[in-house]
């Protein structure tokens, strides 16, 4: 369980990205964070890890306080928390083994990652993470030579080489197109599913977090303005955290497809017409 | 548009690079005013150069016709103290840029080693090769040595700076990532850090093989070592023909080194 | 979903075997390159000497202070004549080196074959000599004194701006030379039209880095008999005079200092 009390973030600037967020998240639950950009969306899901320090507020992760822990148990914890980034992240000059094998890197010494020799259980695992994400043929490629969606796919094996109690995902399909960003979007929640594990995911795409997830909270200038079920997102809700709008092409009824388990990616093409398409490109607006 | 149909003008000019008139003049007329007292504080000793235009056809005539047979047994030493010079320093200063180059790039170091390193580097950089020859040569007495300890002080300059510069430009979102994964500070070094920065690194480091070089041909006239000395000797017993050979040497190993460095860089791309 | 039944391969390696072998015998060569070149670069090295440099550095440090202040007023026309030689040798070498530039780009030079190899000649050529080998050449020849240095800088610089300066015109957008083309113009009208203002921000940060650089350079270019501050060093070097040699290189250090805050404002101002 983890959970934030009070959480608030002043950069050095004077922004104040959190004011006082306070939230729980259950075990196995995926929570879809929306909000405008600059809500401090990314900054939030940063405080938790602390790639960004917080500046006042706890976070509980289990029985551990992620506040307060020194530099080795602080690398320790963030062993525990994977995380998925908006650009993929991936370090684009080592190959696609290496890339998910440096989720490992908490629970290796140096030398051992220095000359690339993990143990062989570490190995297997990231094979069969491989296998899982759909990329068994890509082992020996260097990252730069994949594509957006196979990137993601990668970022996400990543993460689960650390076999993470919590999975925090910033913008995973900012970058994809919305094939692809539905793809990714299902095999993350299809794998928390799978492993019972919580997660946090940052999303600018209502409609895209309301068919996947099924507790969103919508953040507004560092605030939680909203926490509930994705029917209950109505126009006042999305006008309260995004401002004035026409929301009417925005808002869909929670659909079938959250349920659906495609896994072949040309059976899913057939779920999205024009009218989908349609509705990103007014939701541009909102990114 | 209906308005301007009525007055259109005719005369169009450039807008001057400089707006403002007023420094547009000052710094014209400071130019011209530093360029007639330069010029006007120059003065050719004109009967010289013309005594010296004969000398000018010998050295011509020696590049023409260089005699790399009366000199060899120098020439040859003084080449290979200026290639073993260039080598040891290379891989000297590379092995001692790249922590202190770690230590200069502020997104990764510490304030107190950042300020450290970046003194070493400015101090390094500070000075000519030759300066710092003239001082070692002092300390360390004459010989290929001196010049070793100039040149791979030279390459920290060289080195540490640009690589600092390359970790702080490198792509952070990478760097991020692996520290996410509780990655410790040498892995977040070693896996997110040092493959963006590599290729570059060693497109530097042949870069810098090939200045050393260059400079090994200098600082043998303070007394440095290799083939600088020879060049100096040959210079002053007015043997332009030898001086030739060394020149067109230099030269030729140089483009080599050119050449190959620009092979081993399209490969690591 | 993981399957429970399939297992997967318990090592990996990013290398074959091969490819490994080969990188170790590649980092034994450089060792033994090392080792051999360190072992011929010291033959002759008295290392009585080496040992002894920490009390002669001490020794040179104590009399290198006090510095000779009174020596300043001395160095003030050699300081004229060092930054002359810089920005004169630059200018000099900056209206050579353009037309050497566009003869050596491979999408303005007038043949590939004939033209652009002799200028990557030159290029190579000015660029593989020293300034200070030029200096020592040029004194030999019209004798000592700046204008030796000034041609010295230029000979040198040459390369290094036509280098820079010919990459730069083999990335330019060919797209605006093809519009300009497509006017009529001529091969003049082209690059004045076309070419220039592509290349003119990366032509003048060049100039002033290399000015920055060649400051340095033509301080010691006196060591040689070019004129300068390097002749006031080497005087004070021949008789001793440390507290002079320390006045001379907190000057060098002064004017190397304000020739790059010089140098970084204008590149700035450019971009």
């Amino acid at each position: 369980m983890l959970r934030l009390q009070n959480l608030t973030k002043t950069y050095r600037t004077g922004d104040r990205a959190l004011n006082g967020v306070s939230l729980t998240v259950e075990p196995g639950q995926v929570v879809g964070l929306i909000g405008p950009s600059g809500a401090g969306k990314s900054t939030l899901i940063r405080c938790i890890n602390r790639l960004v320090e917080p500046s006042s507020g706890q976070v509980t992760l289990g029985d551990t306080a992620l506040t307060g822990l020194g530099h080795g148990s602080l690398r320790r914890a963030r062993r525990r928390i994977g995380m998925i980034f908006q650009e993929y992240a991936l370090v684009e000059r080592l190959t696609v083994m290496e890339n998910v094998l440096s989720g490992r890197l908490g629970y290796v010494g140096f030398w051992r990652s220095f000359f690339r020799k993990f143990p062989p259980d570490a190995v297997s695992k990231a094979y069969a993470l491989l296998d899982r994400v759909g990329l068994s043929d890509h082992v020996d490629k260097r990252a730069d030579a994949l594509s957006g969606g196979q990137r993601q796919r990668v970022g996400i094996a990543r993460a689960l080489a650390q076999d993470p109690d919590l999975l925090l995902v910033d913008e995973p399909t900012a970058s994809l197109d919305p094939k692809t960003s539905r793809q990714i979007m299902r095999l993350i929640v299809e794998i928390c599913d799978e492993r019972g594990l919580p997660a946090i995911i940052n999303i600018h795409d209502v409609a895209l977090a309301q068919s996947f997830v099924r507790r969103i909270i919508g953040l507004k200038s560092g605030e939680v303005v909203f926490d509930g079920a994705p029917n209950e997102l109505t126009d006042a809700v999305l006008t309260r955290i995004y401002g004035e709008e026409d929301w009417s092409a925005t808002i869909r009824p929670v659909d079938e497809e959250s349920d659906d388990q495609v896994d072949d990616p040309d059976a899913e093409a057939e779920h999205h017409g024009p009218a989908e398409v349609l509705d990103r490109e007014r939701m541009a607006g909102l990114s | 548009m209906t308005a301007a149909a009525g007055t259109a003008r005719a005369v169009w000019r450039r807008p001057p690079l400089i707006r403002n008139p007023r420094l547009r003049w000052a710094i014209y007329g400071g130019s011209l005013v530093y360029l007639v007292l330069a010029f006007a504080s120059v003065d050719v000793n004109w009967t010289r150069v013309y005594e010296g235009l004969d000398r000018g056809l010998r050295f011509v005539e020696g590049f023409l016709v260089p005699d790399f047979v009366s000199r060899w047994g120098d020439i040859a030493q003084g080449m290979q103290e200026s290639l073993t010079m260039t080598v040891t320093a290379t891989v000297v200063g590379i092995m001692v840029s790249v922590p202190i180059g770690i230590g200069a790039a502020r997104n990764i170091a510490p304030l107190p080693i950042y300020l450290a390193c970046r003194g070493i580097i400015a101090l390094s950089r500070s000075f000519q090769e030759i300066i710092i020859a003239i001082l070692f040569v002092a300390m360390f007495g004459f010989g290929p040595f001196a010049g070793f300890l100039t040149l791979s002080f030279a390459t920290i300059g060289f080195l540490a700076k640009l690589l600092a510069e390359d970790i702080e430009d490198i792509d952070e979102a990478q760097a991020e990532a692996i520290r996410s994964t509780g990655a410790g500070w040498w892995q977040v070094v070693n896996y997110g850090i040092q493959p963006q920065v590599m290729p570059r690194l060693i497109g530097l480091s042949l870069y810098r093989l090939d200045i050393n070089f260059r400079e090994s041909s200098v600082i043998g006239i303070v007394g440095a070592g290799g083939i600088g000395a020879t060049l100096n000797t040959a210079m002053d017993r007015y043997e332009y023909d030898s001086a030739a050979a060394i020149l067109i040497l230099i030269i030729v190993i140089v483009m080599l080194a050119e050449y190959g460095s620009s092979i081993i860089r399209q490969r690591v791309q | 979903m993981v399957d429970a039944s399939r297992t997967f391969p318990e090592s990996w390696r990013k290398r074959t075997t091969r490819t490994e072998l080969l990188i170790w015998a590649g980092w034994l060569a450089l060792v033994a390159l090392f080792v051999f070149c360190w072992q011929v670069m010291t033959q002759d090295t008295i290392w009585m000497f080496v040992a002894d440099a920490p009390s002669q550095a001490a020794d040179i440090g104590s009399r290198m202070v006090p510095p000779r202040w009174a020596y300043l007023p001395d160095l003030m026309a050699p300081l004229w004549d060092t930054i002359n030689i810089a920005t004169l040798g630059t200018l000099l070498a900056v209206i050579m080196a353009v037309p050497v530039a566009f003869l050596a780009a491979r999408n303005t030079t007038p043949s590939v074959r004939f033209v652009r190899p002799v200028a990557m000649l030159v290029i190579v050529a000015s660029r593989s000599i020293n300034a200070l080998i030029w200096a020592l050449l040029l004194v030999a020849i019209i004798g000592p004194g700046v204008p030796a240095g000034i041609v010295a800088i230029a000979l040198r610089s040459i390369g290094f701006v036509a280098k820079l300066l010919y990459e730069a015109i083999e990335e330019i957008d060919a797209q605006q030379v093809e519009a300009v083309t497509a006017t009529g113009a001529s091969t003049a009208q082209v690059i004045d039209y076309a070419i220039v203002p592509q290349i003119l921000p990366a032509f003048a940060g060049i100039c002033v880095f290399r000015w920055d650089i060649n400051i340095r350079e033509s301080a010691v270019l006196g060591l040689v008999g070019a004129g300068g501050l390097g002749l006031k060093l080497q005087d004070s070097l021949n008789i001793l005079a440390w507290p002079q040699v320390t006045v001379i290189f907190v000057l060098i250090l002064l004017t190397v200092l304000v020739s790059e805050w010089v140098s970084a404002r204008v590149r700035h101002a450019i971009i």
